[in-house]
């Protein structure tokens, strides 16, 4: 019975074709910073996809961190208009 | 045909103003007592939201899952403001919905295939992805691997731009 379910899930996976999904995949990987150097075929497709999950596990620890960050600085600075308008400046 | 390169300066500078007036805001919010750990937890909360929201409504309803988010966040701020039974029937939801996830994961894991066993750890992988992307559960693989590609340059779009204000509040 599981062994149906897990054959139709493949030909699932096989009938959008595969040129598709190594294209995404190759683009997936251009954008990691670890696999970003290595030629396509040397890395396997769950690779690409274990190194992005990783990936997007760090991204948002860094936006935890930052917000605390960011959380902490407000409690002791003085904020205002004016100076996120200079940064909207900077940032521009 | 859906243009494929993110214009990543103007969604820099939409990300950033957005996130910029919702830090005013919260800003504005502060109490006498400002620097309560309970305080800045609170603040540390409603900044996170703030940059998840403004990133959101930075690329609106274009993908999946800045739509996922939206709702996500709308949910959940509904959620708060009413009572908290509501939140107790949905976090039950979501775990039967994990636990037959999880289910099916372990039972593909027990049947390992001739050829295809990266192609087993390839679906595996994917579902992990799913649980990362927002929205990501109800996607078929080649739109969570385009949505995922977005998604990976937004986040570091906001990374960046927190980053820069950090820096900048800490001189």
């Amino acid at each position: 019975m599981s062994s149906r379910r897990s054959r139709s899930r493949q030909s699932d996976v096989s009938r959008i074709t595969d040129h598709q999904i190594t294209d995404l995949i190759s683009k997936l990987q251009q954008l990691i910073p670890e696999l970003r150097g290595r030629r396509s075929d040397e890395v396997s497709a769950s690779k690409v996809l274990q190194e992005t999950c990783n990936y997007i596990r760090s991204l948002h620890r860094e936006v935890d961190d930052l917000s605390d960050r960011l959380s902490q600085l407000l409690a002791s600075t003085d904020t205002d208009s004016a100076q996120a308008a200079i940064i909207r400046s900077l940032l521009m | 045909m859906n243009p494929q390169h993110l214009n990543a300066s103007s969604l820099k500078s939409r990300f950033t103003r957005r996130f910029l007036r919702a830090l005013t805001k919260i800003n504005a919010q502060k109490p006498i007592s400002s620097s309560s750990p309970r305080e800045i937890f609170q603040r540390y909360g409603r900044i996170k939201a703030a940059a998840d929201k403004s990133m959101a409504n930075s690329v609106r309803s274009r993908r999946t899952w800045s739509r996922a988010m939206l709702w996500k966040l709308r949910s959940r701020s509904y959620r708060q403001a009413s009572s908290g039974r509501r939140s107790a029937v949905k976090t039950s939801t979501t775990t039967s919905h994990q636990a037959i996830r999880k289910k099916t994961n372990h039972e593909k894991e027990n049947k390992p295939t001739k050829t295809g066993e990266d192609q087993v750890g390839f679906v595996v992988q994917a579902d992990e992805l799913r649980e990362l992307v927002p929205g990501g559960e109800a996607m078929d693989l080649c739109n969570l691997l385009d949505e995922t590609a977005h998604y990976i340059k937004c986040l570091t779009t906001q990374v960046q731009v927190m980053k820069k204000i950090v820096d900048f509040y800490s001189l």
